[in-house]
């Protein structure tokens, strides 16, 4: 599967309109120098063309205003990802302004060009390098003007904070503001001037701390749930007791007796409105409602049995030699299955949307990864015209791929466009878990072998129901298969893409089983590892590892509890080693973890270390205790006191190693967490011997392995 | 039932006619309009709406309004004073300890509790502390150092 394939499979239902008018635009971004530019990145282009709604125009602009300032206009949203940073450090370089004279308008239809939305690790990638051509076009236009202005050669300029001047006299000098006020240039990036050299960058791959901090620990900063509009209602909506249930009869009599409270009834949408979120919180308590639901065998348990007969579909991802080849040459052969669980997204701030309709204009304001997406959505909905909707992303917290979804921007302009008053739609945490989009339950069946010398000969590899990103061996192995396999109607609920969809269960897998082969040979299994690698930038990056955290060679297990993984998503490579301790109650904790990164090169070394940080922090959860327990299309865990995730006392220390690179800049998001399952799973083995295939690997599993012996 | 409420809400008094029943975050958030306080669970399980009452920190989102009377009560937009950063939030950002920053308000309120209690907290004692806060970003790490150096700013003001 190609990298930009599952957006396809996670977005089939776009219906894009046309982007806004260009004029439409220019009304609202007011004088100075502005370059539009599209994305230049031909799998983006060409992911978009396939979809065929592409807008033709552009994606993205950035305006040189009259007051000097530089703003960068983009549908991206920030959820904690950093990007609101490191995009304005990006453009400070190529501009050469101080930082802090670059804005950034972010996630809003009316003023920022249309985008896909943010996810799969694509701003950096994607959407920063047509930026930096728009931003040297925008210097090339100010070079010219300043030529004109200071009467002197473009070649005979140097720019520095803002300021041209001339090389031979410099009192000889103009602003960016002097130069922009009363001009309305407008550029269309057609033919694009290179950008800076990547070693002439000062701001880029300099460590800059966040610009939202001061905002967030404040309580300045607004999420969706804090925009306060006149006469806004609070919303709380009927929901059934399973995905499959089906609504017979509703009483709303004794809601409807309580004092300022509203009924609505819309088709399948029940809800209870008030001016205060408690009272309706308390009047839906009050709404009796009977449901029709079917019975299912499928839960929790019966899953994986369920994925492997439901599969209908296969496809095959890559393959060479010649797998009955491979089998004759193998002394050893492994058969083993791995499974893992749905998982939730969990952001703590729930989905929350607050609309409002005026004359024939509605605004929404929501949490959501994807804000041009909920424009069509709501305009469909309530069949306005796209120009009419105006979608507003504030800060968003927490998305991690759950928020690409926004049913409650939906229902909250419904039920606007019903009332005729603005109103609120914040899930409760029930609901946060009801309509998640889970990360899949998925099962993966590996065949492999290895010579007697310790040489993989050997790989069959099949995926059921995950998903293809990260499925694909790296390792030098002459006889291979990699395949995935899905169809059907396999999930009783919602699952989506979830923090590097996929990848998590491809390389939980792929590194367990490398590291069984590892003991069979009877080497380390860096060594191991190390030994079947052609692949230069994983060699370098697992050195890189071994050599922070002092890795010794050792035959596991050790019962040093040390563990290795590692894997690709998103365009840059990690290796993971991590250090735990396991007690005879099977509890793990994970001591130290330090992640080795290739990501190209580092725009924000100190953003890139806190999504490593955030990687492995968030990644022990699934590692070792998020679980969607669920009966037919009854959800079981409705809150965090049953579904766990990662809190303080499991934290452990952590170092990230970013590898010095000038290759173009790859994903900073996702990849460090796609190998916490699998360093996790290899540390348990080499501290206990007990080797787990499923995740999470909860105590109970790992006590249930360690007996097993 | 309707009754009146006289407290202290960051460092200013207060008085309230409502229905004494309800939760203080509702009441935070909708009829006092202070929105830093946040909604994350509402059992009291992440933390995510952790107020300050006379120096305790409290789940807003269980306590019952009329328990904060004769009371005094901080939120996050009342902890910065004269327009000065508290030490906790001055090192919450020199220290990057958060990303999208939706627990951070409960976060700080929690620590800042610990701090009037405990000054030099070890390390140890701050993940004790702070263990049913949760944050889905990962965080944790940063946030402990942040304490720690907030810790030692204090102690060097002299105050909290």
């Amino acid at each position: 599967m190609k990298e930009n394939e599952y957006l396809d499979l996670d977005f089939t239902d776009i219906t894009t309109q046309l982007p806004l008018d260009r004029r439409e635009f220019l009304k609202v971004i007011g004088g100075g120098i502005v370059v539009f530019l599209t994305i230049g990145d031909p799998t983006t282009a060409e992911a978009q063309r396939r979809r065929g709604r592409l807008p033709t125009d552009f994606n993205a602009f950035l305006r040189v205003g009259e007051d000097g300032r530089v703003t960068c206009f983009t549908g991206k949203i920030e959820m904690g990802q950093g990007v609101i940073t490191s995009i304005p450090q990006s453009l400070a370089d190529e501009l050469d302004v101080p930082l802090d004279s670059v804005d950034i308008v972010m996630g809003d239809t009316d003023l920022c060009p249309w985008d896909m939305g943010t996810f799969g690790s694509m701003t950096t990638r994607f959407f920063v390098p047509p930026l930096r051509e728009a931003a040297a076009e925008a210097r090339a236009v100010l070079m010219e003007l300043a030529a004109e202005h200071l009467k002197v050669p473009v070649d005979q300029l140097r720019v520095e904070a803002g300021v041209i001047s001339d090389k031979k006299n410099s009192k000889n000098k103009v602003t960016y503001a002097e130069l922009a006020k009363g001009k309305k240039i407008e550029r269309y990036m057609e033919e694009k001037p290179p950008p800076k050299d990547f070693s002439e960058l000062k701001v880029v791959g300099k460590p800059v701390m966040r610009r939202d901090a001061l905002e967030k620990v404040t309580g300045v900063a607004k999420f969706a749930g804090d925009i306060r509009l006149s006469g806004m209602l609070y919303a709380r909506i009927l929901r059934p007791p399973a995905h499959d249930a089906k609504l017979t009869s509703v009483d709303t009599s004794a809601a409807e007796k309580m004092e300022g409270v509203q009924v609505v009834r819309d088709g399948d949408l029940v809800a209870v409105l008030h001016k205060l979120p408690d009272v309706a919180e308390a009047a839906l308590a009050k709404v009796k409602a009977q449901y029709d639901r079917p019975e299912s065998s499928v839960n929790d348990k019966t899953i994986f049995d369920h994925l492997l007969k439901t599969a209908s579909e296969s496809d095959t991802g890559a393959e060479g030699g010649n797998l009955a080849e491979g089998k004759k040459l193998s002394a050893h052969v492994f058969e083993e299955t791995y499974l893992n669980s749905y998982v939730a997204h969990a952001p703590i701030e729930n989905h929350t949307a607050i609309a409002r309709i005026k004359g024939n204009k509605v605004t929404v304001w929501a949490s959501t990864q994807a804000p041009f997406r909920v424009k069509d959505q709501v305009a469909e909905a309530l069949g306005f015209p796209a120009e009419n909707v105006r979608i507003i992303a504030p800060f968003v917290g927490g998305g991690f791929g759950g928020k690409t979804r926004c049913q409650q921007g939906i229902e909250a302009a419904r039920l606007a466009k019903i009332t005729g008053k603005p109103i609120q739609v914040a899930w409760s945490r029930a609901e946060e878990f009801f309509y998640d989009t889970f990360r899949p339950a998925a099962v993966v069946k590996i065949t492999s072998g290895i010579t007697d010398s310790g040489r993989i000969s050997l790989w069959d590899y099949g995926v059921y129901y995950a998903g293809g990103r990260g499925s694909q061996q790296f390792y030098d192995i002459p006889h291979h298969r990699t395949m995935t396999h899905g169809g059907g109607r396999a999930h009783p609920f919602g699952t989506g893409a979830w923090r590097a969809p996929a990848n998590n269960t491809n390389t939980f897998a792929r590194e367990s089983q490398i590291d069984i082969m590892a003991a069979k040979a009877g080497m380390d299994p860096v060594e191991f590892r190390l030994k079947n690698l052609k692949n230069e930038q994983v060699i370098r990056i697992l050195k890189a590892a071994a050599d922070r955290f002092g890795w010794t060679p050792a035959k596991a297990p050790s019962g040093r509890g040390y563990g290795v993984a590692c894997g690709t998503d998103a365009g840059t490579w990690v290796a993971h080693m991590a250090e735990v301790e396991v007690d005879k109650n099977g509890h793990v904790q994970v001591k130290r973890v330090v992640c080795a990164q290739d990501m190209g090169l580092v725009i924000n070394p100190q953003g890139a270390t806190l999504q490593v940080e955030s990687c492995v922090t968030m990644g022990l959860g699934y590692a070792l205790a998020e679980e969607i327990r669920f009966k037919g299309g009854e959800i079981l865990d409705s809150n965090f006191d049953t579904y766990e995730i990662t809190r303080f006392s499991w934290t452990p220390e952590i170092e990230t190693v970013l590898i010095d690179s000038d290759a173009s800049p790859q994903g900073g998001g996702e990849p460090a967490i796609i190998c916490m399952g699998g360093v996790v799973a290899n540390a348990i083995f080499d501290a206990t011997g007990a080797r787990l295939f499923q995740l999470p690997m909860t105590p109970a599993r790992i006590k249930e392995a360690m007996q097993k012996g | 039932m309707m009754e009146t409420l006289s407290f202290k809400l960051n460092g200013k008094p207060m008085e309230m006619a409502l229905d004494g029943e309800r939760s203080l975050l509702w009441v935070l958030r909708t009829d006092l309009g202070l929105t830093g306080t946040k909604f994350g669970c509402g059992e009291g399980i992440c933390g995510a709406c952790t107020v300050i009452v006379d120096k305790e920190p409290v789940r807003s989102c269980q306590f019952s309004v009329k328990d904060v009377n004769g009371k005094e009560v901080i939120t996050i937009e009342g902890l910065s004073r004269n327009g000065d950063l508290h030490p906790l939030q001055k090192a919450f950002v020199s220290h990057d300890a958060l990303q999208c920053g939706f627990c951070t308000p409960g976060m700080i309120l929690n620590a800042y509790s610990l701090l009037l209690k405990n000054p030099e907290p070890t390390r140890e004692e701050i993940v004790e502390s702070m263990e049913d806060n949760l944050c889905r970003c990962g965080s944790y790490g940063r946030i402990i150092e942040a304490i720690q150096t907030a810790a030692q700013e204090i102690k060097l003001l002299g105050k909290a």
